[in-house]
């Protein structure tokens, strides 16, 4: 169990993208695919970490550092997942005023009936 | 300023999105944005005849060294591209103004601009890129303002549309994140010529291969392979004319860009297309997108959404001569990723002139639109007949090539299906053709007199450019041919 983080990031991974596919909110959807996100944030910040590694400000005192490349990249990916989010709850606003209905399947239903 | 090149033409649109919220008025952002277009286009011009004169250009943001700062790396691939994209997006821009008056409220036309120079960035971004993670930045920064570029329609329906293509789109571009995570993991370098040096020595390592399968998946959902291209038709069929053009023409190219740079550049022939079943894979799917794509668009009633599954159909094409993993299969590629560039653009360029003019992409409402608007109609057949492959089109070049590439290693029954893909598509071409020329207007009556009323010449002059384009690279493929050649070469690992 030394490579542990592994574990918790399939298991996020699968709960963020079971969400996405099995519900037909699109909310939750959305908190499906931030949540399936950030397990992808947490393989880059666990894959950094290198064993006994300080933070990696230089120092005589310390030889062993951290990788910080992986967290920097996470900073920009975080910034890409927030900016996703915000785009989608903006679009699931403009639905709900358009359709009276963020359920997957009624908004379908409309379009059906429309066609 | 000359060797700012590669990074310039990249920031100039970038730098243009936010400069347009000051101008405000509709007009003035056009004729703007437009120009801007236009300088990325002549640069990227400049760009590829310095590849074609001196090779490969290595550009270092900051001036940071290769492995530690960013690069940007243009070579014949890139720059082959980098003049597609931007061409295609100066030519769909200079019918916007006009375009959009129809079909995007006063207020946000601006953001209109903005959106489609930050979408136009992205993709730059990521052809002109020579960084691995750089690759995803630029390839969210295209597919967020895209989603926003499609939620603009009129048509509650492009909502729904922009927001499964959100879904699909980001979790394509998640996978992709993981795959260059990993791929980082086992190399330690995001560089992409870095890590194509150090990647033979760790092609045992089990994580190499789940980063290849992560990379792989994610890139083919942005691409729109079938049958991952669900979130396509409808997000063609409902957005703003002038953005199906312009999305249609380069939104997928670019994808299947990255999937040539990361396959041939990166993994390598060797580990990709002989050691993991990739091309077989991608050849059954390519088959079924043909074919299946292609009978799916004949039953459309919506000739946006009839167009956006034959995009599949022929994406489809492009990844059979992609999964040959030979030289001539390459071109063959490359080949119909530009002329398909240009069949797009120019339908649904005049597609747009006749929803200006109509109000609709229904075919109930297109009866006998071809006495009414001769040329835009016109223009919507030599396209069709492009994407057929007749002779003297630039569909015909292409599609030769590709069964050349086919024959060379014997696969006839792969020629079978592109012939059959071609017959499906004169099915749903003519299918437009009888309702524009031998159908009459609902309501016409015997002896009224049809209105001849043209698309406004902003959006028929570069319908036409498009058009012309379409039949000068059928008579005359040395600038295609050439280039693709060169770059096919270099791919391969020959002289850049």
């Amino acid at each position: 169990m030394s490579q542990y983080n592994y574990w918790v990031v399939i298991i996020l991974m699968m709960i963020g993208f079971y969400i996405v596919i099995s519900h037909g909110n699109l909310v939750k959807k959305l908190i499906g695919l931030s949540i399936f996100q950030t397990s992808v944030f947490i393989l880059y910040i666990s894959m950094g970490k290198v064993t006994g590694g300080t933070a990696p400000i230089l120092d005589p005192d310390y030889t062993v550092f951290s990788n910080p490349l992986p967290h920097v990249l996470i900073l920009t990916a975080i910034v890409v997942g927030i900016a996703t989010t915000a785009v989608g709850l903006a679009l699931v606003v403009r639905i709900k005023e358009a359709y009276g209905t963020i359920e997957e399947s009624e908004i379908q239903q409309k379009d059906d009936e429309e066609c | 300023m000359l060797s700012h090149f590669p990074v310039l033409q990249v920031i100039l649109p970038l730098m243009a999105a936010p400069t347009c919220l000051l101008l405000r008025q509709s007009k003035l952002v056009w004729v703007f944005a437009t120009i801007v277009c236009l300088l990325s286009m002549l640069i990227s011009f400049q760009l590829l005849y310095i590849v074609q004169s001196q090779g490969t250009i290595i550009y270092e943001l900051g001036g940071w060294k290769a492995p530690i700062g960013i690069e940007y790396r243009i070579d014949m691939l890139s720059a082959f591209l980098l003049v597609l994209v931007s061409s295609i997006a100066t030519v769909v821009l200079m019918g916007a103004n006009s375009s959009i008056q129809k079909e995007i409220p006063e207020d946000k036309h601006t953001l209109f601009y903005i959106s489609y120079l930050l979408c136009f960035t992205g993709m730059l971004g990521i052809i002109a890129t020579g960084d691995a993670f750089n690759v995803f930045v630029f390839l969210e920064v295209s597919s967020l303002s895209a989603y926003t570029l499609i939620g603009l329609g009129t048509d509650r329906r492009a909502l729904w549309a922009s927001y499964q293509y959100l879904i699909m789109g980001t979790i394509g571009a998640t996978f992709i994140l993981i795959g260059i995570g990993l791929m980082y993991m086992v190399t330690g370098t995001l560089n992409m010529a870095d890590m194509a040096e150090r990647l033979p020595d760790v092609t045992q390592i089990k994580t190499l291969y789940t980063a290849f399968a992560f990379f792989i998946v994610g890139v083919c959902l942005k691409l729109a392979l079938f049958p991952l291209h669900l979130w396509l038709p409808n997000a063609y069929a409902y957005a703003p004319s002038i953005v199906t053009a312009f999305l249609a023409a380069t939104a997928t190219k670019v994808a299947i860009y990255v999937l040539i740079r990361f396959i041939f550049t990166i993994y390598g022939v060797e580990f990709s297309l002989s050691h993991m079943p990739l091309p077989h894979i991608l050849m059954a799917l390519g088959v079924l997108g043909v074919i299946g794509a292609s009978i799916v668009a004949i039953l459309q009633t919506n000739i946006k959404r009839l167009f956006a599954f034959s995009s599949v159909a022929q994406i489809g094409y492009m990844i059979l001569g992609f999964s040959l993993g030979s030289q001539a299969g390459l071109q063959a590629c490359l080949l119909h990723v530009f002329n398909h560039a240009l069949i797009k653009g120019a339908i649904f360029m005049a597609i747009a002139g006749i929803v200006y003019r109509v109000g609709s992409a229904n075919v109930k409402d297109l009866r006998g639109i071809g006495q009414r608007m001769p040329l835009t109609t016109a223009a919507v057949v030599v396209g069709g007949l492009s994407l057929i492959g007749v002779p003297l089109t630039a569909g015909f070049v292409s599609k030769w090539y590709l069964i050349l590439a086919l024959l060379e290693q014997g696969l006839w029954p792969i020629v079978i299906v592109v012939l059959v893909g071609s017959l499906l598509a004169v099915v749903y071409v003519w299918k437009i053709v009888e309702i524009a020329y031998f159908q009459k207007p609902e309501g016409f009556q015997q002896g009224d007199v049809i209105e001849v009323k043209e698309a406004p010449i902003s959006i028929l002059l570069p319908t036409w450019l498009l058009v012309a384009a379409n039949i000068y690279f059928g008579l005359n493929t040395d600038f295609t041919v050439n280039v693709t050649d060169l770059a096919v070469l270099s791919l391969f690992g020959g002289a850049p």
